[in-house]
């Protein structure tokens, strides 16, 4: 439980906080009434949860208490976890492959996309140095040809995970950089691809048939590929988390999520939304700057570390 | 921006408008659908609260129920608090003072600081100004880097050296001084509010040059989590005002509104492109008729301003009224269109364009980079008198351009079209057209 560990100790922040004014929530109302209800709503929706979402949960919790007749803190608190939780597994994990297994592919090629400044190239660095510590050989592209020392950012990164790495000049096209990066993978066996790409806001046409490119032609380098799909997303976001999601997966399909970020007070409760609406999974959570600081996402000791 | 804040709004008010006169009960329920909608936009709950509390006080009151038309009541009350809830009047960027001005960009990972940096040097550029950027951002693999590029596509220098970002900072603003920089603006490292180290280093960076202005830099897509972030930096460090970023997408930017709301700094600039021309100042009362989905044409006749050349404009109007309009003004014309930014940016601000019918409407500006490309094979003997372009040089400017027959022939015989049109309107109304109001 050593990730659970860490998890705890990065998120007490969140622990506290969620914590401390449930049980005084909960301390204030003895029982569940329409005021501890209004006060359990605005914790939620202060961890950005959302208001579809904190509803849903807390119809869940209300109806539960009702039924087995059990209104006390302790209930209450049990209730509002596991609600938290079944949102959270209730995703659609099928068909896609535990990162912890031998890979299914070779090379197996992950495709990271976001919108600006959510920490994809850090979490690309993060990924490769798991990688090279279960030793495969990665070989990171750099496709992010548009932002200005993007390349030379990743180029740092890569020597520091020990990656190698397949660039072009700036503004080259970035679906030709992620084929160079996989012929290359090929011919010098490489076992794992992973491709940067320029932050874009999902709203952009433009930027996203480029991004459609990128993964067409992914395909064409080796049929299969990208293998996996993962969308960065800052704990911070807000409710236009959702609609991330919902454009980037109508685009391109996106596998799962990688929680950047979460070392901060943001809550990162977003992803209850995302799982709730889209069953969309979250795959890592990004929790510092350093190349180790990324973990597995484990639903339960996510929500057992905000209660604990 | 906020469409979907505006689409919500647009139906709480239809509700209203629909019925005659309101009881306590209607508006109690559609101030419920507001107080959702702003959740929904990431307006900070508690902000969100005292905004329905106020509203709820004044929309209840007497003086709606008399009224004759209460939806329009509402819609005004509504509209009125948010203009406050915006910050009021349009509060401009603190440039006063003996030159070096020094503007300090502080803020979250990401959120993005460099790119501001840059937009601000390019404005103050264009407002004939002698800018130096500050690279302090030590941290971040290649963040030097970053802004080096940019400066250089600005023509703008970037000072760095590899010492503490203190020292950096304070070198700065003495290169700044001796060789007559009017601006100085200092892009620091992305931390978090919580990182009492990095904290310190930005109050001694503040303290170090007594920066003029510190503007935190925010993501408009930023959740609940804003105010917290607004409000520790303000303690630690101390800001000015916010600059808002990333306002192109669709987030509705509520939390960082909500930031106005607690920390009691106004919003100064916002980000709206990745170009370094797409910053704009923050208007609250045209971003409060734009949440209500009144649009924004101010700022769209403001850009068209900034773009036409008026000098152009009056020689096109000749070429008009004697009838010799060309693809090559045809070619000028959409020059200067492409100068206001993006068509979809520019829609966005036309009234009613925020509805529902027009979402999702995807503007092509590859159909813009096709007709200038096609215009761009074409002698300059075609461009003036395009009737010489015969099935040959069809043929010739389809290869050039990378397009195909189809497509040469539909923008010539679109051109002609506009042609006639022209025409008509020169018999007959365009001498009561104003000068510089042409019809593209």
């Amino acid at each position: 439980m050593a990730i659970l560990k860490k998890l705890r100790g990065k998120l007490s922040k969140t622990r506290e906080n969620l914590t401390d004014k449930i049980s005084r929530a909960l301390k204030a109302h003895k029982t569940l009434d329409e005021g501890l209800l209004e006060e359990l709503e605005e914790i939620l929706i202060a961890a950005d949860v959302g208001v579809e979402t904190t509803s849903k949960i807390l119809e869940t919790v209300k109806e539960r208490a009702r039924k087995e007749k059990k209104e006390s803190s302790s209930d209450i608190q049990e209730f509002l976890k596991e609600a938290m939780l079944n949102a959270l597994t209730e995703t659609n994990r099928s068909g896609v492959i535990d990162l912890d297994s031998p890979l299914p592919s070779e090379p197996y090629v992950i495709l990271m996309v976001g919108v600006n400044g959510t920490g994809k190239t850090t979490t690309i660095a993060k990924l490769a140095r798991m990688f090279d510590r279960r030793g495969q050989k990665v070989l990171i592209a750099a496709c992010d040809t548009f932002r200005a020392a993007a390349t030379e950012q990743l180029q740092i990164w890569a020597k520091r995970v020990d990656a190698d790495i397949v660039k072009n000049v700036p503004q080259a096209d970035p679906a030709a950089v992620a084929y160079d990066a996989i012929s290359a993978a090929k011919a010098r066996g490489h076992q794992v691809v992973i491709a940067d790409t320029a932050g874009r806001l999902h709203t952009k046409t433009n930027l996203m048939e480029e991004l459609k490119k990128i993964k067409r032609v992914m395909g064409k380098a080796l049929p299969g590929a990208p293998h996996l799909t993962l969308l960065v997303m800052d704990a911070t976001t807000g409710q236009n988390g959702l609609r991330q999601v919902k454009l980037f997966d109508e685009a391109i399909k996106l596998d799962g999520i990688v929680l950047a970020k979460l070392d901060g007070t943001a809550k990162g409760g977003i992803v209850l939304a995302i799982a709730d609406e889209y069953k969309m999974p979250v795959y890592y959570v990004g929790l510092g700057e350093k190349p180790d600081d990324l973990e597995k996402f484990e639903p339960k000791e996510f929500v057992e570390a905000i209660f604990d | 921006m906020f469409e979907e804040l505006t689409e919500r709004l647009e139906i709480v008010f239809k509700k209203l408008r629909g019925r005659g006169k309101l009881t306590e009960k209607n508006i109690k329920e559609a101030l419920k659908e507001v107080r959702r909608a702003l959740l929904e936009a990431d307006v900070n709950y508690k902000v969100a609260r005292e905004f329905i509390d106020e509203i709820q006080v004044k929309a209840v009151g007497e003086e709606v129920l008399k009224s004759i038309t209460p939806g329009q009541q509402v819609i005004k009350i509504v509209h009125d608090q948010l203009i406050e809830l915006l910050g009021g009047k349009a509060a401009p960027l603190n440039l006063s003072g003996s030159p070096p001005i020094t503007l300090m960009l502080i803020g979250l990972q990401g959120s993005g600081k460099t790119t501001m940096a840059g937009k601000l040097a390019r404005f103050g550029q264009g407002k004939g100004k002698k800018p130096l950027l500050v690279a302090a951002d030590t941290y971040r693999p290649a963040a030097i880097e970053q802004l080096k590029i940019l400066g250089k596509s600005i023509d703008v220098p970037v000072y760095w050296e590899e010492k503490n970002p203190v020292r950096i900072c304070s070198n700065a603003v003495e290169k700044a001084t001796a060789e007559f920089f009017e601006w100085v603006i200092i892009d620091t490292a992305g931390r978090l509010q919580i990182d009492e180290g990095l904290m310190q280093e930005l109050t001694d960076i503040k303290s170090a040059i007594s920066a003029n202005e510190t503007l935190l830099v925010a993501d408009a897509m930023t959740g609940q989590e804003a105010v917290n972030v607004a409000v520790e930096f303000n303690n630690r460090v101390g800001i000015d005002g916010v600059a808002l970023t990333k306002l192109d997408g669709d987030a509705r930017g509520g939390a960082a509104l909500s930031i106005r709301a607690t920390v009691g700094k106004p919003i100064k600039v916002v980000g709206v492109g990745e170009k370094l021309e797409a910053l704009e100042f923050f208007h609250p009362d045209r971003m409060a008729s734009r949440i209500l989905g009144l649009g924004d044409v101010v700022t769209l006749v403001e850009k068209a301003q900034q773009a036409v050349d008026l000098k152009q404009a009056e020689k096109l109007e000749k070429k008009l009224r004697k009838e010799e309009f060309t693809l090559e003004d045809f070619y000028e014309q959409l020059q200067q269109l492409k100068k206001m930014g993006p068509l979809e940016s520019l829609l966005e601000m036309l009234p009613g364009v925020g509805t529902k019918a027009l979402r999702g409407l995807k503007v092509d500006d590859g159909a813009m980079v096709k007709i200038e490309a096609i215009i761009n094979s074409m002698t300059i003997e075609e461009r003036r008198h395009p009737h010489l372009v015969d099935g040959s040089r069809r043929r010739r400017i389809a290869r050039g351009s990378g397009s195909s027959i189809q497509e040469v022939n539909g923008l010539l015989k679109q051109f002609f079209a506009m042609q006639k049109m022209i025409k008509n309107l020169t018999k007959g109304k365009l001498k009561g057209i104003p000068k510089g109001m042409l019809p593209f």
